[in-house]
């Protein structure tokens, strides 16, 4: 190639990618390093003045008594949420696994929630959880009397856990079959050889195999949980008691119902400061990965 | 394995099917009933006489179609625009050397940044603006903010691929920058191209928070806000007519997804994995 060609080239590229680096300087760098300006700031929209605050909003969260509240819920919820879809997921992989006959039905069947419409899975839910509503009509035939799930101290939180799960387990069941069928089937005979039993082969064949999938599913479901706004909105707002109070919902009440920009902005950075831990650990546990496979 | 145990992976399979199908069913089945038999108990597990009025009323007390049609036009014009800019992005990060390939690891950033965090300060930009409550922010920031990234990784990572050959017979057919990516790198694309416009139409589809930021006016709200938003005057629940209308925006999506379910999954697998 001449030189000229090669600058022309070059210049191409630059087009190319112009658009989308316009783009990212306005919409993700400049709103980032703003939402930290606005974070050191006292915004007060009504007089339409913003004046320097110093570590302020950040002191405020030690002083918040509802911030305690809000780091529990999140907290729970992410456990909650990792532990029942990682289980949920590789049980699910496994039986799909197994390639019985009609398999690809199922596999549709556990992975359609995925494509529905978040708002509309979760109302459905919140019309099926009502004190009155589906559930409880089903265990009162079985002679049950169901609590009320939304409003329910522990039941408010384990409801919304389990409507996330069902909604996304299917993608993460999606990895784990991928990382199953990955596995090289002459490990699984030599592991049968030696007279390994089922549970003996999941334990030390299967699990060992499938770890890094596992470490990987992990950090993005807990990333996708700490992100978690539209089911807490339809389903209990927070309640009772701030028990489902989680990040973001709180952000949203101070942001954009309290109008508190100034504290609305520090903890949009503390969400943001999660979230790159996570995404710096799986990172790392990618080229470990990678390596892993080589 | 023996019949036995096949027969007992099948009964589990079975049951742990029932939560995922069976809420599909009772929203299709509530949003045909009448309203004082929604609640009833024993619970109406098909609707003996479909009331289709619920429909009709979703419809015609609410302004749906216009919310409809706003979501459909917002989702098509996001994912065309992100398949269009991310694609040229993605192809010159991977096929051309320049000095602007340092500039992907940059943008890689977006990943991690969640549209919570970035919201406060584009809504304040959009307020200044005079754009709250029209559609702009709703294409143009997804188009080339942070949920473009992904789509142009996926796009690069695809590009990187090709055999450096198939260029080369490009180029001596005389093909310059922009031909050699529309007529030899965008059409063996497809698959990549496919995973792109499912990912982005259903996030767009799903968009939650950003239109609840965005907008006021209910005859501009998208879906999943608008779905919200069904009570009567008093403030009571209307949850046949919720149902009805959740109905309307689940059952396409559904249909396309049983008929393309390979890409589906493959697409949103890609998403799930951040390439």
């Amino acid at each position: 190639m001449t030189l000229t060609a090669r600058r022309r080239d070059a210049l191409a590229g630059w087009i190319f990618i112009t658009p989308q680096l316009l783009g990212f300087l306005a919409f993700v760098v400049a709103p980032l390093a703003a939402v930290v300006w606005y974070s050191f700031q006292d915004v007060n929209l009504l007089a339409g003045t913003s004046v320097f605050a110093g570590a302020d909003n950040y002191a405020k969260l030690f002083d918040d008594p509802t911030a305690p509240k809000v780091a529990r819920a999140t907290a729970i919820f992410c456990v909650g949420l990792v532990v029942l879809n990682l289980a949920l997921a590789l049980s699910l992989a496994l039986l799909l696994n197994l390639k019985l006959r009609g398999t690809t039905v199922f596999r549709t069947v556990f992975f359609s929630p995925v494509v529905v419409t978040l708002v509309a899975w979760t109302i459905v839910w919140n019309f099926l959880l009502q004190d009155n509503g589906g559930i409880n009509a089903l265990l009162q035939t079985i002679g049950v009397d169901g609590p009320n799930w939304l409003r329910g101290n522990g039941t408010a939180m384990l409801s919304v856990i389990v409507v996330q799960v069902l909604k996304n387990v299917g993608l993460n069941m999606v990895l784990f079959l991928a990382a199953l069928q990955g596995i090289p089937a002459s490990i699984m005979e030599a592991s049968q050889l030696d007279g390994a039993g089922p549970w003996r082969r999941f334990r030390s064949v299967i699990l060992p195999m499938i770890s890094p999938t596992t470490l990987l599913t992990a950090i993005i479901t807990v990333a996708g949980a700490l992100q978690v706004f539209a089911q807490i909105q339809v389903l209990t707002l927070g309640g009772p008691a701030d028990s489902t109070n989680v990040l973001v919902f709180y952000f949203y009440q101070q942001a954009f119902a309290n109008h508190d920009l100034g504290y609305g902005s520090a903890l949009a950075v503390v969400l943001f400061l999660v979230i790159l831990v996570l995404t710096l650990l799986q990172w790392r546990m990618r080229k470990r990965w990678v390596f892993h496979e080589s | 394995m023996s019949r036995r145990a096949k027969i007992a992976c099948y009964v589990v399979m079975v049951v742990l099917a029932v939560p995922f199908v069976f809420p599909t069913w009772w929203m299709i089945t509530a949003s045909l009933l009448p309203a004082n038999e929604v609640l009833a108990y024993p619970p109406k597990l098909f609707p003996a006489s479909p009331q289709w009025e619920n429909y009709k009323t979703a419809f015609t007390d609410f302004p749906l179609a216009q919310q409809y049609f706003n979501s459909l036009y917002i989702a098509v014009l996001v994912t065309l625009g992100t398949m269009f800019f991310s694609s040229l992005a993605g192809y010159a990060f991977a096929r051309i050397r320049f000095r602007g390939e340092k500039v992907f690891g940059l943008i890689l950033i977006g990943l991690m940044v969640p549209s919570e965090v970035t919201i406060i300060p584009l809504f304040r930009l959009v307020d200044d603006l005079g754009l709250t409550n029209t559609h702009w922010p709703l294409i143009v920031v997804p188009i080339f903010g942070a949920p473009s990234v992904l789509a142009t990784f996926v796009m690069r990572q695809f590009f990187i691929t090709i055999p450096g050959e198939l260029e080369e017979a490009g180029r001596l057919d005389g093909l310059s920058r922009f031909g050699l990516y529309r007529r030899v790198a965008l059409p063996i694309a497809k698959p990549a191209l496919a995973a792109v416009a499912i990912f982005t139409f259903l996030n767009t589809w799903n968009f939650f928070l950003e239109p609840l930021v965005y907008l006021t006016d209910k005859s501009m709200f998208t879906l999943p806000v608008a779905l919200t938003q069904y009570v009567d005057v008093y403030g009571g629940h209307l949850w046949n007519v919720q149902l009805a209308a959740a109905t309307t925006t689940v059952v396409p999506v559904l249909v396309v997804f049983i008929i393309a379910q390979r890409q589906f999954v493959e697409g949103l697998a890609q998403s799930g994995l951040k390439g």
